[in-house]
């Protein structure tokens, strides 16, 4: 009797497309998301959580730069970097840029050689990525360093506007430096169950016990591309606009 | 259960995304190093940023490839921000000018408000 409740539909007919689709699986009286393990499900759950939080930070810092009567500090001369002479406007946040995307591209590819059980690919594409963010990081760091003692930006005023621009940058960049850095530690924890081989034995994790598998990778994939594409919005509404 | 193979795609696809969103990148790097201002600047850093944001989001996180349950699941309530977004902008434009009434020049504040 169990055994048949358990039994998933899913395999024997081939499940409706379209708006169908969207009715027969929210109705079905079973899990609605088919076709997806359900780590991957709750990740994605997670990531839109994760939105309204990052899309909080970034609309009051919209309200605040409205409302604001005195001239927001121009973001294209306080983050330029002088290189050889010459003034680059914005030229650190450029590169960051690019090494998040690279990173994201890295990623991209493990996850791919992940579900082939290529495990040195795949665990050198993993570190690949982790240096990356790990890189990103650090370069936040040189930023942080940069505007807190050349440029005296406190999150309660600056020598150059509005006193609101130190606490947005502060709170939104220190957020998202946050999630680079968790990143990074779990990419390595993945990495090295990858390389181990924990995925192809489903050897328990230590912590939650559930068996390993190379959805995992796909799932930490699913977290470092969020990432990324925080750091899109946050370069265009704070640092171009 | 029914997840035996994942999402499998050839490497082609991700290193074509890769390049878009180089290019992508650099194209609202120069806006902001050509010196665009105003309506053009802004119209320009939406697009390559929602351009970069699809990208990102249908092919590197295979929302392309998820059934359409999953998909509304996820971008629909995302919806719900344009509504925070028209509230935050209310907000901004009132308390900017009650700013303007009570803080600005004629009016009878104490200077350290300003």
């Amino acid at each position: 009797m169990t055994q048949s409740v358990m039994t998933s539909s899913a395999e024997s007919l081939p499940l409706p497309k379209g708006l169908q689709g969207i009715a027969a699986d929210w109705s079905s009286d079973q899990r609605a998301f088919k076709n997806v393990p359900w780590g991957k499900a709750m990740m994605w759950i997670f990531l839109l959580s994760d939105t309204f939080i990052f899309s909080c930070f970034l609309i009051s810092y919209m309200t605040v730069r409205m409302s604001t009567t005195e001239p927001w500090p121009n973001p294209s001369e306080v983050f330029a970097l002088t290189l050889w002479g010459k003034k680059v406007p914005l030229i650190l946040i450029a590169i960051m840029t690019f090494v998040l995307i690279s990173s994201s591209g890295t990623m991209a590819m493990a996850v791919k050689f992940g579900y082939e059980k290529n495990k040195k690919i795949t665990f050198i594409l993993l570190l690949v990525t982790a240096a990356l963010g790990a890189t990103f990081v650090g370069m936040q760091a040189f930023e942080w360093t940069k505007l807190i003692f050349e440029e005296g930006v406190r999150p309660w005023g600056n020598p150059m506007g509005a006193a609101q621009f130190g606490s947005a940058f502060f709170m939104i960049t220190g957020f998202h430096g946050t999630h680079v850095s968790i990143g990074v530690i779990f990419l390595i924890i993945v990495a090295v169950k990858v390389l181990r081989g924990d995925l192809d034995h489903e050897r328990p994790g230590f912590l939650t016990g559930r068996k390993g598998s190379y959805e995992i990778v796909e799932i930490m994939g699913l977290y470092w591309h969020f990432v990324d594409l925080v750091w899109v919005f946050i370069f265009a509404f704070f640092y171009l606009w | 259960m029914a997840h035996a193979q994942g999402q499998q795609h050839p490497i082609g696809i991700y290193l074509k995304i890769w390049g878009l969103l180089f290019i992508l990148s650099t194209a609202s790097y120069l806006v902001d190093y050509f010196h665009f201002q105003g309506y053009l600047r802004w119209f320009l850093i939406v697009l390559f940023m929602l351009l970069k944001a699809g990208l990102i989001v249908s092919v590197f996180m295979h929302m392309l490839w998820e059934r359409l349950a999953l998909m509304y699941a996820i971008l629909v309530p995302t919806l719900l921000l344009i509504v925070l977004l028209g509230i935050g902008a209310l907000e901004g434009h009132y308390t900017f000018f009650t700013r303007g009434t009570f803080f600005g020049p004629g009016s009878e504040a104490p200077a350290q408000h300003r």
